[in-house]
Formats: structure tokens, C-alpha cells, sequence
């Protein structure tokens, strides 16, 4: 997983690809997305820097900004990952979510924050993105997300089994009420989260070299005849196999996504 | 082969001993029943000492056990005719999940489970009950005739995990599950789920997203396996007991927390060792929540499967 962590920040101008080692002049990086010059690696972008490169300037409004954890089972060292989780990420849960324009469209989005352990989907995780649906589903809006997750959260236990079952209901609302629903897969989206409302999207987006699969490597290596492939739980891998429908680079996901909204909306809903 | 754990060893000696008196009195013609009868008495009051007080761990063993009636079992002994469907019409056929037609005390259903195997061979072609995508891809298959005749959709769930391999990631098994839970959600018949053994994670929950979630009450259901969560939170697998306390991952601690509706007792010693009782309490049980079930309009179900899921989380609002 070092590998593709964040880029190793050596000094405040220069930070280092952590695929490739290639020393980075810091405002070309940022420039270019936090995407290496040399090698392409897409690096991990915080969750709000992500809905910032995405969306119309001072167009987002963030919802439920109110929702905090609990820690419904006293679980071990739970509340003090949690508040580890609020340092690494700066968010107070590992999903930020709120209303937005794009290119002009009206859109609910969210993207979620690996650095908020391991983006892991919890009640208020859960709890936030059924609520994305259910905003799309009455204010007829679309959906887009951002997916960055290492699964359900182990330490709401049962909990967060059931979340995997409330957003894949609401993911139901948004269909029946015929609005687009995008995901956008990001490093890494795993397990509880990909096995429900990640999956049911209408179109899959994923960016280049994304871990996307559902148990850990090794564990999918054990259960199997064989090696796995060399690209196995990459999002090529997802795209050959038929997973995920488009891999687009960070600097193309923009245009990408606009034009999937101009595809799917009424008429009577572009250029606003 | 008897497998007995480590809580078990003191009843299976006093079984062996009761065998033992019973062999000896028939063989030598004599009349032992008094001494029998207070070994049996003396086992009955240890069955209640031990099962007093089960451990989440012992749980996990429980819903483990090698004699654990398993889905077929259960279909067999409560149902008055079953006939099993196959295949998920994109060419596959998953023996880690039957399903098929059913008649159950005046209903007819559609009924769809997870299934170990009893010996080496047919746990090798049950994969132990670690459904791919083509099972969940039956068990939607099964899910959409239950909604085009109009029957009710009763599942028995009893999974480790779905299958994590190599081939089922490329055939899409995140997809599976998730497309699994959203076609239970869109149904407008009854549905039950009854977790009879092992609720294991996204396995499980890919075919519970019910009206009514029934336990037995040694089943276990949890997000992640005890021994995955100790080599986490512990860095041992081998603290797997103090894991499965942490997840509470009982049916006791389920029905706590709202996330089931039903407890259904099994008989002393376990469901292993009266797997007919079981089955008879697991069978009413169902009929008592289709009764209820019935009674509601098709869009009615299906809004109250949302609202039953959709209440679940606990979080704090500032």
C-alpha cells in the first residue's frame, strides 16, 4: 500500500512520486492534479481537494456536515482511530458530501477520504450516501461520487454490514426516480463499498491504476488455482473483465462526466 | 467422526457413558434403567450449566459445527415439497447456492440458501458454502420469478464469505452481491431471511436485505470474521475469541442492536443435536412472519424493507 500512498512531501517545494521516486517541483504537481509528470501515477487527493478540482468554483455546498460517529459497540481503540481520522484528513468522517454545479449541470456529489480510515464505510458513511440518493431521487438531481475505500468500517461491527444494505436501497430510489447515478472509482476501492452502492452505478468511471476488487490480494491469491494476474484488482483489470465501463485520467474526468450529464439529463436541464 | 469441542467434552462423556450402560444392560439383559435415567438427568442439568453461559466464541464454533443442520436439512424437514431450480442462464450453475419452489404450510415459495457440505467431497463442490457470482446471479434469477408468480421469498443464509478467488473477481462478484441486495429491495412480495449458521459479511447480508431477518439462536452474523478481525486488531489470528466479543456478532447482540426481529431458540445442546425441533421452530417462525407479511399491499413491502434498513446507524448530529 506504500506504493501508492500520498506523495512524500520532502519540503514545502518539492515532493517525491511515490511510484516512480521522481523529485517533483510542488506547483507543477498540484498543477497537474497530483498526476506524476513522468510516470502518470494518480496520487490520493483529500476528499475536499477532490470535489474542489471537480466542480464550478464556489459552487459547493456541503450537506450533513452535522454527522458525527458514535461508537455504538465500545469497541477497542476506536475512538482514538477516529480522532486519528480527523488529523490525516482534516474531515470529521470519511465522506464529504453536498450540492454542486458542474459545467453548469445541478449536481448532489460526494467523494470519500482514504485518509479517514481507510475510507471505511460506517453509520454516518452509510447514513450520507443514502442521503445523496435520496436528495438526487427528490430534487430530481444527479449523482456522482467518489469512491476511495477500504470497505465497511470493522468497528461498528454489524452496523456497518447494514449500511452496505441501506445505500444499495437508496441507490434504488435514485433509479426508480430516473435520475444518473456516476461513480468514479478512486485508489482503492474495495470490498463492502464496492460490493454495494459503488457497483450500481449507470456508467463506471475509474481512474488509471486504481486498486478496485473485493477481498484483500492475499487472501483472493490463497482462495485461487494459480497466480493471479499481474494487473489483478487494478481498474484495467476491472475494465477488461467488464466492471468498469471508462478509465479516464484525472484531467480528463471533467469532461468526461459533463458529458455523461448531457447524455442522460433533459434537455430542459442544460445550459443553465 | 464426532467432532466435539472444547465446552462439549464433559456432555459427550457423559453421552458415551449413557451408550455405553444402554450396550451393557441389552447385552447382558440386565435392568441399569435407574442409573441411566440419573446419567441422562445429570447430562440435561449440564446441557443448561454450559449453555447458560456461551461465550461469543463458542457461538462461532456452534454456527460452525460440522453436524450444523445445514439449508438442505432445514428444507427438508419443514417444507412439504421442494423442487430445486438450477443455473443462472449466463452459464453457470453454483452448488454454493440452492434455491427452487417450495410448499410451506399452505404457501407457496420461492426459496433460495447458502449450502455447506457434509463430507470432504461435497464441501469441496459446495466450495463450503462460498457462493461466486453466478450464485447470487441464481439467487436474482430465483428473486425475479418469485416476483413475476407472486410468491413470497424465503432464504436461508449460512456463508463464510462469498467466494474471494480469482475467478469470481473476474466475473464480477462485488457487482453480484450488490445487484443481489438492490433485486431483494425492488420486490413487492414478502420476503424472510433466516441466518441458520454463519452470516458472513457481504456473503450474507447479499441475500438478507429482507422485510423480516430472523437468527437462530446460535447462529452468528457479522461484518467480518472473527479470525480477520483479530489478525487486525490484535495482529493474531489466534485471538479470534476476544475479536468475536468485540463485533457482537451473537444473535443476542443482533436483536439488541435492531438489526434483526426474531430470535428463534434452538433445543438445549444446540440445533445439531435435535435437528427436527430446529426445524420445527424455524418453520413456524417463517409461516408466523408470512401471516403478518401477507396482510400487506405489494408496494407497502416494499417501502417497509426500505424503512426497515434505512433506520439503521447510530451516529451523533452536532
Amino acid at each position: 500500500m506504500q506504493r501508492r500512498g500520498v506523495a512524500q512531501e520532502n519540503s514545502e517545494q518539492w515532493v517525491q512520486c511515490s511510484k516512480c521516486k521522481k523529485i517533483l517541483f510542488r506547483p507543477d504537481f498540484e498543477r497537474a492534479m497530483r498526476v506524476c509528470p513522468h510516470c502518470g501515477h494518480h496520487h490520493r487527493l483529500r476528499a475536499r481537494e477532490r470535489i474542489l478540482l471537480t466542480v464550478d468554483a464556489d459552487t459547493f455546498q456541503e450537506t450533513d456536515a452535522d454527522l458525527r460517529p458514535a461508537d455504538p459497540l465500545g469497541f477497542p481503540d476506536y475512538a482514538d482511530k477516529l480522532h486519528k481520522g480527523s488529523a490525516t484528513s482534516g474531515e470529521n468522517e470519511a465522506i464529504l458530501t453536498g450540492t454542486a454545479l458542474l459545467n453548469g449541470y445541478d449536481i448532489v456529489i460526494g467523494a470519500m477520504d482514504f485518509g479517514f480510515m481507510g475510507g471505511s464505510m460506517g453509520s454516518v458513511v452509510g447514513e450520507k450516501v443514502a442521503r445523496c440518493f435520496e436528495r438526487g431521487a427528490e430534487r430530481k438531481l444527479p449523482v456522482i461520487l467518489f469512491c476511495a475505500s477500504g470497505g465497511a468500517r470493522m468497528q461498528e461491527g454489524l452496523i456497518s454490514l447494514m449500511q452496505m444494505a441501506k445505500t444499495t436501497a437508496a441507490v434504488g430510489k435514485l433509479q426508480r426516480a430516473g435520475m444518473p447515478y456516476i461513480a468514479v472509482f478512486t485508489d482503492p476501492t474495495m470490498a463492502g463499498v464496492l460490493a454495494s452502492f459503488a457497483s450500481l452505478a449507470d456508467v463506471i468511471v475509474a481512474e488509471p491504476g486504481a486498486l478496485v476488487g473485493f477481498a484483500g490480494q492475499r487472501v483472493a491469491a490463497q482462495a485461487s488455482v494459480g497466480k493471479p494476474p499481474a494487473n489483478f484488482q487494478t481498474a484495467e483489470f476491472q475494465h477488461e473483465h467488464g466492471m468498469v465501463d471508462l478509465i479516464v485520467p484525472r484531467k480528463q474526468l471533467r469532461p468526461t462526466l459533463t458529458y455523461l450529464l448531457e447524455m442522460f439529463l433533459p434537455v430542459e436541464a442544460h445550459a443553465r | 467422526m464426532m467432532t466435539i469441542f472444547d465446552f462439549e467434552k464433559p456432555i459427550s462423556e457423559l453421552e458415551s457413558a449413557i451408550a455405553e450402560l444402554r450396550q451393557l444392560a441389552a447385552e447382558k439383559g440386565l435392568d441399569r434403567s435407574r442409573e441411566i435415567a440419573e446419567l441422562e438427568a445429570q447430562r440435561e442439568r449440564l446441557l443448561k450449566q454450559i449453555f447458560a453461559h456461551l461465550r461469543p466464541w463458542d457461538k462461532v464454533l456452534l454456527a460452525r459445527h460440522p453436524k450444523r443442520p445445514y439449508a438442505l436439512d432445514y428444507i427438508r424437514l419443514m417444507c412439504e415439497n421442494f423442487l430445486e431450480l438450477h443455473g443462472d442462464r449466463l452459464g453457470f450453475d453454483d452448488p454454493a447456492i440452492v434455491g427452487g419452489l417450495a410448499k410451506l404450510g399452505g404457501y407457496r415459495l420461492v426459496i433460495v440458501g447458502q449450502q455447506k457440505g457434509r463430507d470432504l467431497k461435497e464441501r469441496q463442490k459446495r466450495n463450503f458454502a462460498m457462493a461466486k457470482p453466478e450464485g447470487y446471479r441464481k439467487a436474482m434469477r430465483l428473486f425475479r420469478l418469485a416476483e413475476k408468480f407472486r410468491l413470497p421469498v424465503l432464504t436461508l443464509v449460512d456463508t463464510p464469505a462469498a467466494d474471494p478467488g480469482v475467478e469470481s473477481e473476474s466475473r464480477g462478484i462485488s457487482e453480484a452481491i450488490a445487484q443481489s441486495m438492490l433485486t431483494m429491495f425492488e420486490l413487492t412480495v414478502p420476503t424472510v431471511s433466516v441466518i441458520i449458521g454463519e452470516g458472513g459479511s457481504g456473503g450474507a447480508i447479499a441475500l438478507a436485505a429482507a422485510n423480516r431477518v430472523l437468527m437462530l439462536e446460535h447462529a452468528i452474523y457479522s461484518v467480518i470474521p472473527p479470525e480477520g478481525c483479530a489478525a487486525i486488531l490484535y495482529r493474531d489470528p489466534n485471538k479470534a475469541p476476544q475479536a468475536a466479543d468485540a463485533l457482537k456478532l451473537t444473535a443476542e447482540s443482533a436483536l439488541e442492536l435492531g438489526l434483526i426481529d426474531l430470535v428463534i431458540p434452538e433445543p438445549l445442546g444446540a440445533a445439531h443435536r435435535d435437528p427436527q425441533t430446529t426445524a420445527l421452530s424455524v418453520r413456524t417462525a417463517v409461516l408466523q412472519q408470512l401471516d403478518e407479511l401477507s396482510r400487506m399491499e405489494p408496494d407497502a413491502l416494499r417501502e417497509h424493507r426500505y424503512q426497515r434498513f434505512r433506520q439503521m446507524g447510530v451516529y451523533e448530529t452536532v
